[in-house]
């Protein structure tokens, strides 16, 4: 197998001012292509810091990450933009759509800063099939706040894969919903990573990082953890119980 | 390359806050405005004043009685009348470089004709008037020197003269009866309109000068003479030498009359067009850069309001050029659209203060397309800080930001 992330004693450090807060403390770390990585660990522990030097969104203090085989520690802010552009996908707890845009504009928009250029008819078809994958493409028209939570968030994650990242990274993406729409997210992850792409991505929730492949602890910035998931939650299964004890309640309450 | 996509995201951002764009663009519109309604005006005054200052003729030199530099209580401009034909005839002789000369004598006087009468200006002039003041006659001839010598009956008439003496006949041919003598009319001059003073230039009769000193204002001495140069270069010799000419003719006699020079009238008339165009225009160019000034405040403000956009742009792989062109073809629209309405309200309003008051514009392409320019300028210098302080944003920050 090929390693897609490379981590090598990973440091980072916040200073702001005369406080320096020393997030993530050495982290050495190897992601193969395929992988269905979960992250969790207390709040403060360092799980968002060290997806945004994974998603090269920020650079490590100390340390070397090879995306890819390619070293990321020497690139600048806008080769480290196109790497994002073009093998990274990222979603975040709070979605972060585009507001007052439809869902296939915003799943259009990594496409529109892609170093080739793509013509329109293209993006178009591109983003109508990440919605498909996600389970939207009837809801394309859509303004996100004409969508649920959930629905935000499958959109999030077709924008993600528009440009077909090698690795798909999560923070915290179900934090903002419910527990079944979670599982319906958790779906699409489960979907995806069948379909080759690997993922990472941080959860507080043990019952769903269940539905990964492999869990990794941090605590106080350090990996503690690294195990694989024994007993793995299968998100149609998961969803078929949940759709009978709806159906069961219905049914108390109505006789 | 990706300024396409980059141009619609800044016009759709636009779009969604209407009012407040236009409230922006507001500043740029009234400032264009202003600039082409003063600018088109003073271009209308300017052009007016010129081409009232070309009909006076070309390249005159005028000789008035009386100085200018005499001190204390002595007569001053236009006092003593010493002015005399001679003094015509040798400058016409004697300077090099004159093309024509004309001894003027005015007068007002109640004229006869066709049952009719109309008080006007008779002039007495030399054959070589029409050459000086650069005006054509639209039927007839012109008297000659043969009629100076003979201090001949005959006179040529303006249009104002002739539509009021000979509504419905020919004039030509005509006579008519200045203090009760007969004149016959030779020709009658083409419409030169209003001078620059405001009086009718048509409404005159011209006369051999002769004929105008010994039979109809009964004077020795001469209003004026003119003088018209082959060249602009050549006036200001001719100007000199004539002045040498006159004095040595008057021999110890103090200097008793004026040389003056078509180009000093007109700079005088001009420049005080131009210091009100440049006054008015620097003030409605004030006025632009306070529109430019909105438009940064509000490009701040939307900035500020869009962190949160910027932050995924970044993320999902725009470069802070990327970022950085949005904002400045968004300032850059806000402020080229205020330019092309405020171009038309410009237009519009000088097109109103014309017909109102009768003044002339002048609407010049140069005004209109440096009004645009500038306009769009404008927008580029002061959308640049907001633009660059958008893309400097930090991803992470960005995202963060609430
Ligand atoms: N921009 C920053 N400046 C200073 N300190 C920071 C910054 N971002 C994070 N930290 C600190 O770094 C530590 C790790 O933060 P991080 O966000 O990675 O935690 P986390 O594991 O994601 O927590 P949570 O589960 O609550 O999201 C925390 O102590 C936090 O206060
Ligand atoms: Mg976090």
């Amino acid at each position: 197998m090929k390693a897609v992330v490379q981590l090598e004693n990973i440091h980072k450090t916040y200073s702001n001012g005369e406080v320096e807060v020393h997030a993530v403390r050495g982290i050495n770390l190897t992601i193969e292509s395929g992988e269905f990585v979960a992250i969790m660990g207390a709040s403060g522990s360092g799980k968002s810091t060290l997806m945004n030097v994974l998603g090269c969104l920020d650079r490590p203090s100390k340390g070397r990450y090879l995306l890819d085989g390619v070293d990321t520690s020497d690139l600048d802010r806008n080769e480290r933009a196109d790497l994002r552009n073009q093998k990274l996908g990222f979603v975040f707890q709070g979605f972060n759509l585009l507001a007052r845009t439809t869902a296939l504009e915003n799943v259009e928009l990594p496409m529109l800063y892609n170093p080739k250029r793509i013509p329109s008819r293209e993006k178009r078809k591109r983003a109508l099939e990440a919605l498909e994958i996600v389970g939207l493409a009837e809801r394309a028209d859509h303004l996100p706040n004409q969508l649920s939570g959930g629905q935000q968030q499958r959109v999030a994650i077709a924008r993600a894969l528009v440009n077909n990242p090698q690795i798909l990274l999560a923070d915290e993406p179900t934090g903002n919903l419910d527990s079944k729409t979670s599982v319906e997210v958790m779906g699409v992850f489960q979907k995806l990573n069948e379909r080759g792409i690997t993922i990472v991505m941080v959860t507080h929730e043990l019952d769903i990082a269940r539905y990964c492949k492999r869990n990794l602890i941090v605590r106080d910035g350090l990996l503690v953890r690294d195990e694989l998931v024994q007993d793995r939650s299968y998100s149609d299964r998961e969803l078929q119980r949940i759709r009978e004890e709806e159906a069961a309640a219905k049914l108390t309450q109505s006789a | 390359m990706r300024i396409t996509a980059t141009s619609v995201i800044a016009l759709r951002a636009l779009r969604r806050n209407k009012l407040r764009s236009i409230l922006t663009a507001l500043g740029i519109i009234i400032g264009v405005g202003a600039v082409i309604a003063t600018v088109s005006i003073g271009n209308g005054a300017k052009n007016q004043v010129e081409s009232q200052i070309a009909s006076l003729g070309q390249n005159v030199i005028t000789v008035f009685p009386g100085s200018t530099n005499t001190g204390g209580t002595r007569g001053g401009f236009g006092a003593a009348s010493t002015l005399t034909i001679e003094d015509a005839e040798a400058i016409e002789r004697e300077v090099l470089g004159v093309v024509a000369v004309s001894a003027e004598v005015r007068d007002r006087q109640q004229i006869l004709a066709n049952g009719l009468n109309w008080n006007t200006t008779v002039m007495g002039e030399s054959p070589g008037y029409l050459s000086v003041r650069a005006w054509d006659l639209a039927q007839g001839n012109m008297f000659t020197d043969a009629d100076m010598r003979s201090t001949a009956k005959v006179a040529i008439i303006g249009q104002t003269v002739a539509t009021e003496l000979y509504p419905d006949v020919d004039p030509v041919g005509q006579t008519i009866r200045i203090r009760n003598l007969p004149f016959k009319v030779l020709g009658v001059l083409k419409p030169k309109g209003f001078s620059f003073f405001g009086s009718d230039q048509d409404d005159v009769v011209i006369v051999p000068t002769t004929s105008a000193m010994r039979r109809v204002a009964r004077r020795q001495y001469l209003s004026s003479i003119l003088i018209q140069a082959q060249s602009p270069t050549m006036m200001s010799r001719i100007q000199q030498e004539v002045t040498d000419l006159l004095q040595q003719r008057r021999g110890d006699r103090e200097a008793d009359f004026t040389v003056r020079n078509q180009l000093e009238l007109a700079e005088a008339a001009t420049a005080t067009s131009k210091t009100m165009t440049v006054l008015l225009g620097s003030i409605a160019g004030v006025s632009l850069i306070v529109g430019g000034i909105g438009i940064m405040n509000i490009m701040l403000v939307s900035v500020t309001e869009r962190t949160r956009e910027i932050g995924i742009r970044l993320a999902i792989g725009a470069h802070d050029r990327d970022v950085r062109i949005q904002f400045l073809i968004e300032a850059m629209i806000l402020s080229m659209l205020g330019g092309i309405f405020g171009v038309l309200i410009g237009i519009g309003a000088s097109q109103v203060v014309s017909s109102q008051t009768g003044m002339p514009v002048l609407i010049s392409t140069a005004s209109v397309t440096g009004a645009v320019a500038f306009s769009a300028f404008v927008g580029i210098v002061f959308g640049f800080y907001p633009a660059h302080k958008a893309a400097k944003l930090d991803p992470i920050d960005a995202l963060r930001f609430e």
